[in-house]
Formats: structure tokens, C-alpha cells, sequence
């Protein structure tokens, strides 16, 4: 029997079914195997979920847009190499709910940003980002250092990453709260939050040892961002896709 | 032959005796609601690029800075303008073109109304309070995703029942469009959407999916609210407004199916020619490049078609400044779609990736090809809608024209220039095997480019703002048309 379009035309019903199969396959072929190809992500060492303040601070990231202007992902070229250090794994965001890598570059590339900088250049950059870099047109964020850092539950937000996948156990939900505010403080007992969470930067980050504001924790981030791999442990084998 | 004896039969319904009650009270808000976030969305987009030359206008207040602003610009172009746009073209079209008024009666069209409205006041609150997923085009949170669903739901049911009641065999070309646009959002919606709140009395939801398969069902959605958001849906406005305005059958009715599967077929595909060279598999990219350029065809067979269908009647684009924006729109959506599959190809993107050359590839299509055909829509609805002959004046049209045209000239070959200069200087180096430039140097030497850019868009600023005086006058001081709506005039078709 010839298929005649007019078929189509004179049913909306098959017009519609035919459309939504015509649109999933793309979709199906491309997203499915993303989930179900074990060497997706790369067997490296180190990643771990992000502690609470790098959490809160992640989230102040993505309140403020950062990702309209800052990519993070090194892509492997020697130019973006040389720049800002090893081009980035699957591996390194496998925890990151959403993923923040970016389209845009107005800003420099921030995946390995961590360590980079101190915390005082941080707070000055972020108060007045011309004052460090006078060609910067970045906006300022000065309201981040006058504002405490307010989480009303940051165990429940653990546990809902719990639920998407992140592998946060009993005991970092259990010591959500306090973690958070152990990692700036300086006078804080620290040995549980870095067993907890190896790598963490510590200490006060916005120069203000006695709150714990929204500066505090984006600097965290920003101090954890690209330094949880160790590339001098990491074999080429392991990076193949 | 069945599509021009469609549309022929469409415009003569109401003359034949026939009379069908259009409902055209929903189209006449949509399309106020179209121009009112028109001009929302160009002068956000105006302020935030002045904030790319001189960043003292982010006034040291979290509410004005270009992190929360410049969502609010692309949400209230894409979604705000050209979804009111597409809401009142094919709500209009589905009703003339079925000979059908809409399924619901006007009490569910003006709840999709208002709902719609709600969406976008939602979604753009919430930007400027810091409420956002950190997904670019997604970025209402989980309350307003549900919230749209129901509503796009409501316009599905509108849309399709409207089909349904037809009293024409055919279901007209411009209308698979705008099937294949609310089928589509509504499955890259839902999948792109998926997350856990954090709590049900909170704003804060975490995405179900992460890294590099979030990052790919993102670009998923992204790439293809451009490919039926904003061509797809587009494609239906030209369809059907094109022909009507040039007074011709279209061109070619085997090309508009070839044309129309192949289309919505392969652009799902073309997704991850946005995270090339990213730590997303090198066999996602390549399939990404494939599809994208072969995506060139069908978008150039739909471009085919809308300017043939001006054979015998091109002499109508010097009299008729509203043709001329239609035109001018399908020209520019070649040339988009020309320079997409260009920049899909990975050793080109390489360079244009995360640069300027990607804001100019969008607004050639944003500026040239959406807002054109939607200008050329409103400006063929207008008169229409509120009974009038024509336009109150079409110098102030061809205006407009020339105007926003010069605009996107500027804003285009702008950020051309930069991107390309930008990338260049990135991985430039000096004789001694050294990067030459500091990325601050970089910075600094956009901010020329930056100014003409923002200088472009105040230009097409400008045009929407006579588009509007336009507008107004002929409802209000408008020449009456012989024969009142909802009958169309037929020495106006």
C-alpha cells in the first residue's frame, strides 16, 4: 500500500504520534547511553560532595547568574591548559546538581580557580572587582560580606541531593549545621569536617572571624573549585572515555 | 495544490456565507501582551549591554546586576515576546485556517491568557530576588515549571481541539508547525525540568540529573527551544503570513513536508554542538556536528519556500514595508541557519566557543528572523483584529524597518568582530612561546565593540517604540474596514 501524506493532513491524532516519534529518537540516542556507558565519567580519585558552606556558597553562585559570564570547563587545548591548568573531566562536576559549566566567557574560566587566589584577594575582588583588575567590568558584590550567610535547613538540602545521587552519608547529614559553620570559623574544631570532607579550605574567608556571612561560603567555593583531583596520581588509561 | 485550496478556502469562508465567530478577543491580548514584552525585552537587553561597556551601571545593587538581569532579558525575548507572539499567531491561524473558532469557548482562552502572564511575572520576579535552577533557559524554579505545564497542558487541549472541530479536510501546513512547537516544548520542558525541592514551602530545588548527562539534557532543551520555541513555532507565522500578505499560494507543498519532518527530525539532534571539545564524550560531539550540519538542508528548504512564494509578487516588497519585514525575516533565518551548522563544525568552534561570535549568531536570529516575523505578524494582525483597513501609516512601518534593520547591522558585525578577536587573542602567542595577552586584556578590548553593540540595539529599541505609536494610532484613528471583524476585508488579504 503507498503512504499518501494527505493521511497525516486529515488526522491530527497521527499527526502528533508521528511528530512525537520523529522528535524522540535524536533525544533517546543521544541522552540514554550518557547514563548507561560506564567510562562516561573518568575512574578518578578525590571527588567528593561538596561541604555545606561550599554548598551554600555553589547556590549563592547560581543566585547571582556567575554562570552567565564564567564558564567551568577547561576545554583541552593548549592555549585554555597553559591558562587556567588541566582541561576538565566528566568526573570533576559528577556531583554537581545542576552541572555550571557555562556558554560564556566574559569573565575568565573558573573550574580550576581554587587556590589560585587568596581569600583577601577574593573579598577585594569581590567588593570592588576594579580595584584588583582595572579592565574587569565584573559587578560588585560587596552586599555578600555585609550579609549573614542565612540557611534556614542545610541538612535538608543535603538530603535532597541525597535523593538525586550525591553520596552524602548519615553522619555529614547529621553534621550539616555544624559543619557549616566550623569551616570559618577559625577557633572550630575541624578533624570530624575534614574527614568528612578532605581538601576543604578552612579558616575565616572574609576577614570577619566573627560572622559567617555569604562571602564566607562563595570564597569557599570558589577555594575547592578544580582541586579535588589530584592530576599527579592520575593515569592517561584512566581519562579515556 | 490542497494547501493553497486550504488557504483560499479560509479566506473566503466568511465571505461565502458561512460565517464562523472567530474568537479573536484572546488574539487581540496576545498580541497587545507580544508588543508590550517586546519592548520589555529589547530595553533589558539594551540596559545590560551598556552594563558590558560600563559595568558602574550595575548601580552596586544585587537587584540591578547583570547576573540576575540578563535572564530576565532572555527569558522576556524568548519566552515573554516570542511566546505571546506565538500564542496570538496560532491561535489566530488555527481558527482561520480550520474555519473552526477555538475549543474552549473564550472563557479557556482568557484563563491561557492570564496564565501565561502569571508564568512570566513568576519567572521574572524571581530572577531579579535571586530564584533561579542555574540553567540557561530553564531557569524558573520547580513551582513555575509546574505551574507552566498546566498551562501549556490548557494550549494543547485549546490548540488540538480547535484541529479537531475543523470544517476543512486538511489540516493546514503552518499548523503542523505549531503541533510539532507545543509538542516538543512540552517534552524538553518536563525532561530538562526534572528536580527535587528542597522543601514544598521553599523557592530551591536541586536538578535530578548532574555533570555531564545534566549538561547534555540541558543543551538538549536549550538547542531545541531555539529549534521549535523559536524556529518551529516561527516557521507556522511564516506559513501562513508570508503567503497571505504576498497574496500567493506557497511555493511548494512537497517541499513544506519534505521540509517540515526533516526539520524536526534532526535538530533534536544538534544539542551538544554546544558543549564541543567539553568533557562530554567525543562521540556525542561528533553526532552533534553531524546532525547540525546536515540540519543546513531543511532549514534552508523552509527558507526556499517562504521566499518563493513571492514569485510574480516582489514588486510588492517596494510598496509594502510589512511584506518587507516578512522577507527580510526568512533572509535572515538563511542566513542563521547558515552560520549554525558553520559554528557547529568542532575546529570552528573552537574558536567561536564562549566568545561574542555566539551572542551575535543568536541575535541575528533573535533580532532578524523572530522579531521580524512576529513585527510583520502583529502589523498584518493589527488592523485586522480591530477593524481597520490598514495600518494607520506605512512610512512609519518602512521606518521601522530600516531602523531596527541598520540595529541589527551594528549589534551582528559587532559582536562578529569581537568574538572572533577575543578567541583569537586567547590563544595567541608571543615569540617566546608565551600567551600574549592577560584574559583582563581581552576584557578591555571589547568594551569598543560593546558600545556599538549596545548602539544597535538602542536602534531597534527606537523601531519597536514608532512599531507602538503605529499601532496605536490605527486602532485608534484607524480607517474603519468595509466589513467589520470578525469578516476579513478581501481587498485587504
Amino acid at each position: 500500500m503507498k503512504f499518501k501524506h494527505a493521511l497525516l493532513e486529515r488526522n491530527v491524532v497521527l499527526l502528533a504520534i508521528g511528530i512525537v516519534v520523529t522528535i524522540a529518537i535524536g533525544g533517546l540516542v543521544e541522552i540514554v547511553p550518557l547514563h548507561t556507558i560506564k567510562s562516561t565519567i573518568e575512574p578518578v580519585q578525590g571527588v567528593r560532595p561538596y561541604t555545606p558552606l561550599e554548598l551554600a556558597g555553589r547556590n549563592i553562585y547560581m543566585r547571582e547568574g556567575c554562570y552567565n559570564c564564567h564558564s567551568q570547563m577547561v576545554r583541552p587545548f593548549r592555549d585554555e591548559v597553559e591558562r587556567y591548568g588541566h582541561y576538565s573531566l566528566a568526573a570533576e562536576s559528577m556531583y554537581d546538581h545542576p552541572f555550571q559549566w557555562g556558554s560564556k566567557r566574559t569573565g575568565p574560566d573558573l573550574a580550576r580557580v581554587g587556590g589560585k587566589y587568596s581569600n583577601e584577594w577574593h573579598v577585594a575582588h569581590f567588593k570592588d572587582p576594579r580595584a584588583v583588575v582595572p579592565e574587569s567590568i565584573m559587578p560588585t558584590y560587596g552586599f555578600l560580606a555585609r550579609r549573614d550567610l542565612a540557611i534556614k535547613d542545610i541538612a535538608a538540602h543535603l538530603k535532597a541531593l541525597r535523593a538525586v545521587g550525591v553520596p552524602y552519608t548519615d553522619d555529614m547529614v547529621k553534621n550539616a549545621a555544624a559543619d557549616l559553620a566550623a569551616q570559618a570559623d577559625p577557633e572550630a574544631d575541624t578533624k570530624g569536617l575534614t574527614d568528612r570532607y578532605p581538601k576543604a579550605a578552612l579558616g575565616d574567608f572574609d576577614g570577619d572571624p566573627k560572622r559567617l556571612t555569604e562571602m564566607d561560603a562563595i570564597i569557599a567555593y570558589m577555594q575547592i573549585l578544580g582541586r579535588m583531583v589530584d592530576f599527579k596520581t592520575v593515569k592517561p588509561e584512566q581519562l579515556r572515555q | 495544490m490542497q494547501l493553497a485550496g486550504t488557504l483560499g478556502s479560509a479566506q473566503t469562508a466568511a465571505g461565502a456565507g458561512e460565517r464562523v465567530a472567530y474568537d479573536y478577543g484572546v488574539v487581540r491580548l496576545f498580541t497587545i501582551a507580544t508588543v508590550f514584552w517586546g519592548v520589555a525585552a529589547f530595553l533589558a537587553g539594551v540596559y545590560i549591554a551598556l552594563q558590558l561597556a560600563f559595568p558602574v551601571l550595575n548601580l552596586d545593587f544585587e537587584f540591578t546586576s547583570f547576573g540576575r538581569l540578563r535572564p530576565l532579558h532572555t527569558s522576556a525575548a524568548v519566552f515573554a515576546f516570542g511566546g505571546n507572539a506565538l500564542f496570538a499567531t496560532s491561535l489566530y491561524v488555527v481558527q482561520r485556517t480550520c474555519r473552526a473558532p477555538l475549543w474552549g469557548g473564550p472563557a479557556a482562552a482568557e484563563f491561557l491568557f492570564w496564565g501565561y502572564q502569571l508564568f512570566i511575572v513568576m519567572a521574572a520576579t524571581g530572577y531579579v530576588l535571586g530564584i533561579t535552577q542555574g540553567r540557561e533557559y530553564a531557569e524558573p524554579e520547580w513551582y513555575v515549571d509546574i505551574w507552566l505545564t498546566l498551562v501549556w497542558v490548557l494550549y494543547f487541549a485549546i490548540f488540538v481541539g480547535t484541529i479537531v472541530r475543523r470544517n476543512e479536510p486538511h489540516i493546514y501546513v503552518a499548523n503542523w508547525f505549531f503541533l510539532a512547537f507545543i509538542i516538543t516544548v512540552a517534552v524538553l520542558h518536563l525532561g530538562n525540568n526534572l528536580a527535587v525541592p528542597v522543601s514544598l514551602l521553599g523557592a530551591k530545588s536541586y536538578s535530578v540529573f548532574s555533570g555531564v548527562q545534566d549538561a547534555l539534557t540541558q543543551w538538549w532543551y536549550g538547542h531545541n527551544a531555539v529549534g521549535f520555541f523559536l524556529t518551529a513555532g516561527f516557521l507556522g507565522i511564516m506559513y501562513y503570513f508570508v503567503p497571505k500578505r504576498a497574496d500567493r499560494p506557497i511555493y511548494s507543498y512537497r517541499l513544506s513536508i519534505v521540509h517540515f519532518w526533516s526539520l524536526i527530525f534532526l535538530y533534536i539532534w544538534a544539542g551538544p554542538h554546544h558543549l564541543h571539545y567539553t568533557a562530554l564524550p567525543d562521540w556525542a560531539q561528533s553526532l552533534g556536528m553531524m546532525f547540525s550540519v546536515m540540519l543546513w538542508m531543511p532549514s534552508w528548504g523552509g527558507m526556499i519556500n517562504g521566499l518563493m512564494t513571492l514569485s510574480g509578487a516582489w514588486d510588492k516588497l517596494r510598496t509594502d514595508p510589512v511584506l518587507r519585514f516578512m522577507v527580510a525575516s526568512v533572509g535572515f533565518y538563511g542566513m542563521s541557519t547558515f552560520e549554525g551548522p558553520v559554528m557547529s563544525i568542532k575546529a570552528v568552534n573552537a574558536l567561536s566557543h564562549y566568545t561574542d561570535w555566539t551572542v551575535g549568531h543568536v541575535h541575528s536570529g533573535a533580532l532578524g528572523w523572530v522579531a521580524f516575523i512576529s513585527f510583520g505578524a502583529v502589523y498584518f494582525l493589527v488592523p485586522k483584529l480591530w477593524g481597520k483597513r490598514e495600518l494607520w501609516s506605512l512610512k512609519l512601518v518602512s521606518y521601522h524597518f530600516w531602523i531596527s534593520t541598520i540595529g541589527i547591522v551594528l549589534y551582528i558585525t559587532a559582536m562578529w568582530v569581537s568574538g572572533i578577536m577575543q578567541g583569537l587573542m586567547w590563544r595567541a602567542y608571543d615569540k617566546l612561546g608565551f600567551l600574549q595577552y592577560s584574559f583582563a586584556e581581552t576584557v578591555a578590548a571589547m568594551h569598543p565593540y560593546y558600545v556599538i553593540r549596545a548602539m544597535g540595539g538602542v536602534l531597534f529599541l527606537l523601531g519597536a517604540l514608532i512599531m507602538i505609536y503605529n499601532l496605536v494610532k490605527t486602532v485608534r484613528a484607524g480607517e474603519p474596514a468595509r466589513e467589520e471583524a470578525p469578516a476579513p476585508a478581501p481587498a485587504a488579504a
